[in-house]
């Protein structure tokens, strides 16, 4: 069936803020998707609230609404610009919920507007429970038993005629949100009355546990002709009962006989035909180990995390071929890129195995449980490919970049047989870990199997690591053993520490023997038609692949070759000149985390493209399935590696880059910058010298004082006793960090010597390379610039203001853009500063420098002469593109050529607000209250005329929805009462009831707010604790005593209101810029199309 | 122990040696089927042939006897990548090792399988020898592979005696050329009962029977070596009774209307071939292994109208015959290993001998 014709203006609609089970895939699958729709010549106008993205570039979509994604919203988008059709299975389950409101409230059909992608009908019959049920019971396909319940009582009943264990899961949430199993009747009210409201139509489905079945999934395609196909199957090793996000999964499966396979292929195909869905799908099952009875768990009527992985691990781009389906076409119209032979109604084979494991951020929030369950909890997760398993293991697992390498990174060795065995039966991110030990103590497979219901497959692939790591502990380093080391991925630091040599002595030795990496490619088709793809993974033992493609496509472009390898200079163009390019090697940012975020992906992909188009040929080094930068269509060639040092060497090795460029890559990158100058790989940019003096204490201060710029004093100690000998000199309070992390890991704001010593007593738990620094609290404004500089001239797009007071981390404050409250005179100095600061820096490419300012003085914070977490942002609100630019500099351009004046650019008339946004609900036990230490997993924009108004799109963006039932709680420090009472005067004039526990009541009180009291927790009832589990409740404010937290009853508070969907704040100048906007709202919004303001500004 | 594939063109892989310890000359081709290894092993298609499997982990889930698709491995060689140490899986009766070893089959593990397939795909099916002798002498060992054919294999894969598999609906006589067990599987899970003729039985014998229908199998080798066969086809084809046909049955039905044959360059062995049905338009995945194939350019429209086609190099994947009631497919809807989604095919079978 050829395209639909009717099709001219297409809405997609993106997934809004990274939160937690929704995160960078959505970016990928919208930027590919658009991209496809682009290519057909279909008008894309975009909306998504999340300006972090690539898919909000104005080169990505003709219409670009960076706008909250409510219906409100998206009805005035689609009258002003009058899309004919909405695409809106490409935006995770935000964007499907969306796209079914818009079509339920009957707005579609009266606008001649219709849902492509996937109808509403399909929609609803995937994801309301009981239709999903009712279908599923229709074509013979099994689920567990379950029912759907509105109320606990019902939930009670129905589970006492299945037994316990239940799992709960509630209906159209993200990520299982507030979903689990209940062993018993109190388990079961708690999570079932939660679950009820967190859902959107108030419903859970109570199901038969069927935890410890094997978890396999299928992602599947289907055209409007009916023709089907199974992009790939996975396989979950953690069993049923933890998220899929959560688990480590490998493609395709590997337990699984053809039999099986195809039973739970055939079911797939047989759902997706009944459900009618038009594009890709995702199918979960439960499959018993040990008969073929299995379940339905769920489908996913959309492109999914899944899918996101799915494609990277075959080549398969999901998201593309959905959005062409969309448009019409048939699976054998669309040509698979890779091959250019085959369509893409083929099924990838593939000959390597593919391992994912997710990225869990207890390191963040260090009071949580880490216990997996099925609310998923991961932020992100990296992906390896190797032609073995363990490998593939093994490569992952030194991807994470959480300080291990291999499967003795946690040690457990003091733990009896008894001890590792009841340690297996906690399904947290470690028991991997656990399980190799358990190994090693010599306790049997079935064991282990019965504790975890891991398969012996599996137990059997860690037993050969553990075996290794015993070889290479007894016996000579023969050529053998290490070649079989290196084929199961041992990196060298690993089996230098192993068999006692050094990591060199190795590396010698391999070379002596010739045991290098070898590259192959993803090519979707194991080799059976040549490919083109430039998409690869190393194995050992192996031809390599990647010098042989090169050689391929210079002589495919009529090129000579003398024999050369990929990349010597005797690989001729056919007009004579050398044919080889300049290559760039820029390296990605790695797994998704809290404070490094899908930002540095867009910064890296920008990077890529304007290298590109400068002429370089470009190379993406990343492991990050889920990001648009390991699309393999983005750069010219993609490597899908761990990021540490002898990984990227091996790639060097084959490419010889002319130059490397890490500041686009976060600390992932920055971090491989010494070693790629030993490799002697020149890093392009700002040199590595220049960015240590930034970190260094010792050389900043030194450039500080030959650049007269103040900042506060402090610091440098590595113990306890220098840390609180600094802190007396400088006076309480003072702020305690490592130096060189990021998202302000470990820092802290001490108030006393006791919590000096705890905070070092933490930091030191992991070994220190670099000092820890104490400086001097300053409380003040906190201001905050990203700029280009050319080595002379600097060019500032705009200063943005925190709205939270220094103490709150940058990435978790609201940023405003242009700075609202600041003189002339701080602009001026920062402008000034930042010109020092840059040049002494000697700053080639970006730079991010935080200040103060208290009153009109103004001191640097911090200087980061890199890519920041605001730069997509501020590219965006300025429509100043300056990765590009910093791009067009590093490559030796000058910012006055490149049509731009130096110096701070003038502010735009519009206000941008960047709200950040947590996900603390899916992390039960994480400590919520804001601090130096970033928290948060994503950022939404809100964009208007007047401040107030871009402050209440950016809550709204957020997710904050007020008023409700205009009643809220306050409980605040003794310090913070005058604040507080101001706050509380501004919602109460908003008609809000207040509810304060004794001492803030009486403040309130005195001050004339007619505040109710409540009692405290361990009070009487009914408490503050009765009043937050009526769900009556908006908002509590509450600021959590000095320092470190303690108090439980403030932690618990905060904790409930999370978990019962309450918005928290706790920091007042977040309070106030709420009272603001809600001041502000109620009022008729506008939206904004991004790509046409800046075009009437340029 | 060590072991080396020998191919003709001079090429070797160092490997070790699994299952048998003979040595073994055979064609080499490849089968991209991600599971499925021991259907593949004892499908009689591969008779003549050693085949490398291109998905690197074979042997994760054992050997189960029930899955065995004839009643003993028919290929001649095992190539593979890596052989698992452990095998894991409810229905596991035994590991693939032991199964090679007991059947005489030799094969080689730590191959670089995919530079292999690379090879074969590159430069055509080529023949090659399986040998654990280090001290091997290529001047006298390529001109043995050089000089190897599959010859007529149809008749070592055939049964030698009718069998019966009973059945209360449609009567099915299935003329095994080398019959995956499925075949006849599939049919009778749909009531059918199917006898099973040995390859060379007479066309007169089996209308005797007066079947329902008449079912031709798949099977190894060259269909042109099948003369004989092919005569006996032609008089099926002049009855009334409704033919299906799989595979070689396929090919043997073209040829024994007028149309010709090749070989492709190096064949379709997987589970995953699109084929389009150029009735409906539909698009299906298909289990396929095929050496030969019907030339689309020899067909005669007014005997045989191209039914099923090939997504990916527009090959033909099956045929209608024009005023009979038969129709031939090249892929293997029986599947096993591999998707069953074609496997209506047998239902619209059933209709055409007028069941329901």
């Amino acid at each position: 069936m050829p395209k639909n014709k009717e099709i001219k203006k297409v809405l997609v609609i993106g997934s809004g803020p990274i939160v937690i089970g929704q995160a960078a895939e959505f970016d990928y699958a919208g930027t590919q998707a658009c991209r496809s729709l682009k290519e057909e010549g279909v008008e894309v106008c975009l909306v998504n609230s999340n300006p972090a993205t690539i898919m909000t570039d104005k080169d990505i979509a003709d219409q670009v609404y960076i706008e909250p994604l409510t219906a409100k919203t998206l009805e005035q988008i689609i009258l002003k610009e009058k899309p004919d059709s909405v695409l809106p299975t490409l935006g995770g389950q935000a964007g499907l919920n969306l796209g079914m409101e818009l079509a339920e409230s009957g707005f579609l059909d009266a606008h001649g507007v219709r849902l492509i992608g996937t109808t509403p009908r399909t929609i609803k019959k995937a994801e309301d429970r009981q239709e999903f049920k009712d279908t599923m019971a229709k074509i013979g396909e099994p689920v567990a038993a379950s029912l759907v319940v509105e109320s606990v009582e019902d939930g009670i009943k129905f589970t006492n005629t299945i037994g316990y264990p239940v799992v709960l899961r509630p209906a159209y949430t993200l990520g299982g949100s507030g979903g689990g199993i209940a062993h018993d009747e109190t388990e079961l009210i708690s999570i079932l009355s939660n679950g009820l409201r967190l859902s959107r139509v108030g419903q859970v489905l109570v199901e038969r546990c069927i935890a410890g079945w094997k978890e396999i999934e299928y992602e599947v395609m289907r055209d409007a002709a009916g023709g089907c196909i199974t992009v790939c199957n996975m396989e979950n090793i953690d069993p049923v009962g933890v998220h899929t996000g959560d688990s480590i999964v490998v493609a395709p499966s590997q337990t699984l006989g053809d039999k099986e396979y195809q039973m739970l292929r055939s079911s797939a195909l047989n759902i997706i035909t009944e459900l009618g869905i038009t594009g890709g799908c995702n199918v979960q099952y439960a499959l018993k180990p040990d008969s073929f009875e299995y379940c339905v768990i769920e489908v996913n009527p959309r492109v999914s995390r899944s899918s996101a992985l799915a494609s990277k691990a075959t080549g398969y781009p999901i998201a593309k071929v959905a959005a062409k389906i969309a448009l019409g076409y048939t699976l054998d119209e669309i040509k698979n890129a890779i091959t250019g032979k085959t369509y893409a109604s083929f099924e990838p084979m593939l000959d390597y195995c593919v391992v994912k494991i997710p990225r869990l951020p207890f390191d963040k929030f260090i009071t949580a449980k880490h216990t997996l369950t099925t609310q998923m909890k991961a932020t992100g997760e990296v992906m390896s490919i190797c032609n073995n398993f363990e490998g593939a293991l093994m490569k992952a697992i030194r991807s994470l970049e959480q300080h291990v390498d291999c499967l003795r990174s946690y040690d457990f060795s003091d733990l009896s047989e008894q001890e590792l065995i009841e340690r297996m039966h906690i399904v947290d991110d470690r028991r991997i870990y656990v399980i190799a030990e358990a190994i090693r103590k010599g306790i049997n497979y079935r064991t282990i199997h019965d504790a975890t219901q891991i398969d012996e497959w599996f137990i059997d692939k860690i037993a050969i690591l553990t075996e290794m790591e015993e070889r290479l502990e007894t016996e000579e380093l023969t050529e053998e053993l290490l070649k079989e080391a290196k084929r199961v991925e041992f990196p060298d630091c690993v089996i230098a520490r192993l068999s006692g040599r050094s990591e060199e002595e190795v590396r010698g030795l391999r070379e002596h023997f010739g045991i290098r990496a070898a590259f192959q490619m993803v090519d979707t088709c194991a080799a059976e038609f040549a490919a083109q793809t430039p998409y690869f993974y190393s194995v050992f033992g192996s031809a390599d692949e990647a010098a042989e493609f090169d050689v391929c496509r210079y002589m495919a472009d009529g090129g000579e070759c003398s024999g050369g390898q990929a990349g010597c200079p005797d690989v001729v163009g056919h007009d004579g000149s050398p044919a080889r390019r300049k290559k760039v090697l820029v390296l990605g940012s790695g797994p998704i985390r809290i404070g490094q975020g899908i930002e540095f992906d867009y910064c890296s992909v920008h990077a890529t493209w304007a290298f590109a188009r400068a002429g370089y040929e470009t190379i993406i080094v990343n492991n990050n399935p889920e990001t648009v930068s390991t699309d393999f269509d983005i750069a010219d060639k993609l490597y899908f590696e761990p990021l540490t040092p002898e990984d990227v060497e091996n790639i060097v090795k084959i490419e010889k880059p002319d130059g490397a460029v890490v500041q686009f890559g976060g600390q992932t990158a920055i971090k491989l910058t010494e070693s790629l100058q030993k490799m002697g790989v020149p890093i392009f940019g700002t040199a590595p010298e220049d960015v240590d003096a930034a970190e260094d204490r010792e050389l900043f201060d030194q450039i500080l004082q030959e650049t007269e710029i103040p900042r506060a004093a402090g610091g440098t100690v590595f113990t306890a006793r220098e840390a609180k000998e600094v802190a007396k000199k400088l006076g309480y309070p003072v702020l305690v960090r490592p130096s060189y992390v990021l998202g302000g890991q470990g820092m802290q704001i001490a108030y006393s010597d006791e919590e000096i010593e705890e905070f070092m007593e933490i930091i030191n738990r992991i070994e220190q390379d670099h000092p820890i620094l104490v400086d001097k609290y300053l409380m003040g404004k906190e201001l905050e610039v990203d700029a280009v500089c050319d080595g002379t001239d600097i060019l500032i797009p705009g200063i943005m203001e925190h709205i939270e007071r220094t103490g709150v981390h940058s990435g978790d404050s609201i940023s405003v853009y242009p700075a609202p409250t600041v003189s002339e005179s701080v602009r001026e100095t920062i402008a000034e500063y930042s010109r020092r600061l840059a040049k002494a820096l000697h700053v080639k490419g970006l730079i991010n420098i935080q200040f103060i300012a208290v009153g009109d003085a103004v001191y640097v914070i911090e200087v980061n002469p890199r890519s920041s977490r605001t730069v997509p942002y501020i590219s965006k609100v300025t429509g100043i593109p300056i990765v590009d630019l910093a791009t067009e500099v590093i490559l030796g351009k000058k910012i006055r050529d490149l049509g731009y004046t130096p110096g701070l650019q003038p502010a735009a008339d519009y206000f941008a607000v960047k709200m950040p946004v947590f996900s603390f609900e899916k992390i039960r036990g994480a400590e919520i209250s804001l601090g130096p230490e970033m928290k948060s997993t994503g950022e939404c924009l809100g964009i208007a005329k007047s401040f107030d108004e871009a402050l209440y799109k950016a809550f709204l963006g957020a997710g904050v929805v007020l008023p409700k039932h205009k009643q809220m709680i306050i409980t605040v420090k003794k310090a913070d009462q005058p604040e507080a009472a101001q706050v509380a005067k501004r919602f109460e004039a908003l008609g809000y009831t207040i509810y304060a526990t004794r001492h803030t009541a009486e403040y309130l009180r005195a001050q004339g707010i007619k505040a109710r009291r409540v009692n405290k927790l361990h009070q009487e009832s009914p408490t503050v604790m009765d009043l937050l589990l009526g769900h009556k409740i908006d908002l509590v404010i509450n600021t959590p005593t000095q320092g470190r937290d303690k108090s439980r009853d403030g932690f618990l508070i905060r904790r409930t209101a999370i978990e019962t969907g309450v918005n928290v704040i706790t920091a007042l100048d977040t309070a106030n810029a709420l009272a603001g906007s809600l001041e502000a709202g109620g009022r008729e919004l506008t939206v904004v199309d991004i790509a046409a303001v800046q075009q009437m500004e340029r | 122990m060590k072991a080396f594939l020998i191919l003709e063109d001079g090429h070797i892989f160092t490997g070790t040696a699994i299952g048998a310890e003979r040595e073994v000359i055979s064609e080499i081709v490849f089968n991209t089927s991600m599971t499925g290894y021991l259907e593949v092993l004892t499908d009689p298609s591969y008779a003549g042939q050693s085949v490398t499997m291109t998905y690197p982990l074979i042997g994760n889930y054992g050997v189960n006897f029930s899955d065995m698709e004839s009643k003993r491995p028919w290929a001649m060689g095992f190539i593979v990548r890596e052989l698992s140490r452990t095998a894991s899986n409810f229905r596991c009766e035994g590991n693939i090792q032991d199964f090679l070893k007991r059947h005489d089959i030799p094969g080689i593990a730590g191959v670089d399988t995919r530079a292999l397939t690379k090879l074969l795909r590159e430069r055509g099916t080529m023949n090659g020898m399986i040998t654990a002798n280090e001290d091997y002498d290529l001047e006298e060992i390529l001109p043995k592979l050089n000089a190897y054919r599959v010859g007529n294999v149809v008749d070592l894969t055939t049964c030698t005696e009718p069998s019966v598999l009973k059945g209360k609906g449609k009567r099915v006589a299935l003329l095994d050329l080398g019959a995956k067990m499925n075949i006849a599987k599939s049919l009778n899970a749909r009531g059918c009962e199917v006898t099973v003729f040995p390859a060379h039985t007479p066309a007169e014998e089996l209308m005797a029977a007066k079947p329902d229908g008449i079912m031709l199998s798949n099977g190894p080798g060259d269909p042109k070596e099948c003369g004989d066969i092919i005569k006996e086809v032609r008089k099926l084809y002049d009855s009334d009774v409704p033919i299906f046909a799989i595979c070689l049955g396929h090919q043997l039905m073209a040829l024994a209307t007028g149309a010709d044959t090749h070989k492709l360059k190096y064949g379709h062995r997987g589970g995953n071939h699109p084929v389009k049905d150029l009735e409906t338009g539909r698009v299906y995945i298909t289990s396929q292994n095929h050496g030969y194939v019907v030339d689309m350019g020899s067909l005669d429209e007014t005997v045989a109208a191209p039914a099923f086609v090939n997504v990916n190099d527009g090959t033909n994947e099956g045929l209608s015959y024009v005023g009979k009631n038969i129709f031939t497919v090249q892929f293997h809807p029986e599947a096993s290993p591999g998707p069953q989604d074609c496997a209506y095919l047998f239902d619209r079978f059933i209709t055409m001998m007028g069941g329901e």
